[in-house]
């Protein structure tokens, strides 16, 4: 097997697509959005509970690949108690590092344990599938509306 | 001549008609077949999105380019000349091919996509009206569906559907029953590009003509591996896409009934189309070329031209003993692997084979094998309706050519047991 798959499908990988965290609709969420990739027919909602300018609680449902699930589940974890404002700078952050050809190891390593998700890079039309939960929760935490669709 | 001798003849000049069709060899004219893929020699199973070209195909664009390009239809040198000749030729290539009557009857459009457009567009929009209904069927391309639900939008017409059975076929008893009174359309896919299903046209057609109906046959699958004979499934339309029968992309074709394209409005307006225009009144062109405003797709008709001369040199039912083999085979080795579920189990199949296996998601399938050098597709196919019917939004689709082979079957097989690897199961 390719190094490239090896780091690609990384046993934290399949372990949160196997059990993904925060998975279900919460009773108290204050904001969600739905996301969807057209290429494949995945689907994604997020919820979010935003209490005073801070994500209390990010749950999501949907269905889709080892890498869009595990991204949403990985994503749930770290944005819990996050500032929205820092959320939506994390988001960027991410969004910009899966998307560019080389990423230095350093600026993955702040991102701690989203750091799994790196294996993307090489896999170019895969990256969509990482970044839909990401993309369909900022828009969760879009100011306009409490509930965005990207359809 | 006694009887004897006759057929004696008859066989000799049938066997001096075709080559003999040798897979092994075949592949050799596919100069892509020889590119490697991450190291590993390049396995296409996807055909069925669109077909690789063989090398007659490549040099026939490059000949035209390169010695006869010109614009057709309008030069009086000889290059304009032969260009035309080359391009009508091409049409009297497809005529032979799906053995209509006249060439006059096809008309060159983009692809599948437009052919069908156009006849909503024109036959649709001038014989329908508010309340009547096309008939579709559950195995339908996305392209023959939304150019009817535009339709729908713009007049009021009414879609229904005839449904699938588990297998992945059609019913005819349910289809029949999906005509009424107000039907005016049938318009369903010859072979299901989702899962391989070779649709019972004939039957099809014969309720539909019973009634007065008007049949659409979309050939995109049907026509690189099925003989067709328009004349003989006496449908009003057929079409089909270049690319998908080993020719260039953004070449199609609409075969429609002499009766319906004289009388159908034009359905885009320009050069080519016309025989006089002022700016008072314009006159139409006679069909094919009413349907073919402006500059068309030269290099790619004769393409196009070229693509069927070239799997005309082989007698049809030899490609498809080869393909049906292969299907077999395919089937028999993915039903004995672990965790595989086949989507599509129709009676009469193309070479077709859409699965899921286990509870991976056909994407990570799809890169895994990748990774092995087996293209494969994963996806809905552009047949949502077709994948709600089995409650999935995805499958993994391995479809095969002329050129394939055991062992490229091989090679899917070891990449589904290295995706099991890597999910661990
Ligand atoms: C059954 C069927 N119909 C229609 C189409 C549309 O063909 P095109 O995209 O070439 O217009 C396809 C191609 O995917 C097909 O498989």
């Amino acid at each position: 097997m390719s190094d490239g798959l090896r780091e690609l499908y990384q046993e934290v990988i399949l372990d949160h697509s196997r059990r993904p965290r925060n998975f279900g609709e919460p009773k108290d969420c204050t904001r969600c959005a739905h996301g969807d990739n057209p290429l494949c027919g995945d689907e994604i909602t997020i919820y979010v509970k935003v209490e005073k300018g801070v994500v209390e609680r990010v749950y999501f449902e949907g269905r889709g690949c080892a890498i869009s699930i595990a991204s949403a589940s990985l994503m749930t974890e770290v944005m819990t108690g996050m500032k929205v404002d820092n959320a939506r700078a994390l988001f960027s952050r991410f969004h910009h590092l899966v998307t560019r050809e080389a990423g230095s190891d350093n600026d993955w390593q702040e991102l701690e344990k989203l750091a799994v998700l790196s294996g993307v890079r090489e896999f170019p039309v895969r990256v969509k599938c990482a970044t839909l939960a990401w993309h369909t929760l900022n828009a969760a935490l879009g100011e306009q509306s409490q509930t965005v669709t990207t359809e | 001549m006694s009887s004897k001798v006759v057929m004696d003849t008859l066989q000799a000049s049938h066997a001096r008609q075709y080559c003999k069709f040798v897979p092994e060899k075949v592949r050799k004219d596919f100069p892509i077949l020889k590119s490697t893929i991450k190291g590993k020699p390049l396995v296409f199973l996807d055909t069925a999105a669109s077909a690789q070209k063989p090398a007659r195909v490549i040099e026939a664009v490059r000949h035209c380019y390169e010695e006869e390009y010109s614009n057709i239809h309008r030069g009086v040198y000889y290059l304009s000349q032969r260009a035309t000749e080359n391009f009508e030729y091409a049409r009297e290539r497809v005529r032979a091919f799906i053995r209509a009557k006249k060439s006059s009857e096809i008309v060159f459009v983009r692809g599948a996509t437009e052919a069908i457009n156009l006849v909503a567009q024109t036959y649709g929009r001038e014989q329908l009206e508010r309340g009547d209904e096309v008939v579709l069927s559950q195995l339908e391309h996305h392209s023959n569906i939304v150019p009817w639900q535009l339709l729908r939008d713009q007049i009021g017409i009414v879609i229904k559907v005839a449904p699938i059975n588990a297998a992945g076929e059609l019913e005819l008893d349910e289809f029949s029953d999906a005509l009424g009174p107000r039907t005016k359309l049938v318009s369903i896919t010859h072979m299901s590009n989702a899962l391989g299903t070779i649709t019972p046209v004939t039957e099809v057609i014969a309720m539909a003509r019973a009634r007065g109906i008007k049949v659409l046959v979309d050939g995109c699958q049907a026509v690189p591996h099925l003989p067709v004979d328009v004349q003989d499934l006496d449908c009003d339309f057929y079409v089909f896409s270049g690319h998908k029968l080993y020719g260039p992309s953004g070449i199609g074709v609409l075969y429609g009934k002499q009766e319906h394209l004289n009388m159908m409005p034009p359905y885009q307006g320009g050069g080519e189309m016309i025989t006089s225009v002022s700016f008072d009144q314009t006159k139409f062109a006679a069909p094919p070329h009413k349907f073919e405003a402006g500059t068309p797709n030269i290099s790619g008709a004769i393409g196009l031209g070229a693509a069927i001369d070239y799997v005309s040199q082989f007698d049809f039912r030899r490609i498809n003993d080869h393909e049906q083999d292969l299907l077999d085979y395919a089937t028999k080795s993915l039903s004995d692997t672990r965790g595989i579920r086949l989507v599509g189990t129709a009676a009469d199949k193309g070479a077709i084979l859409s699965f899921c296996l286990d509870d991976i998601h056909p994407h990570d399938v799809g890169t895994i094998v990748d990774n092995e050098g087996v293209s494969v597709r994963a996806g809905h196919h552009c047949a949502q309706p077709t994948m709600d019917r089995f409650g999935l939004s995805a499958t993994v689709r391995a479809s095969f050519g002329m050129y394939n082979t055991r062992d490229d079957v091989d090679a899917l097989i070891s990449g589904i047991h290295r995706t099991l690897e890597v999910f661990d199961t």
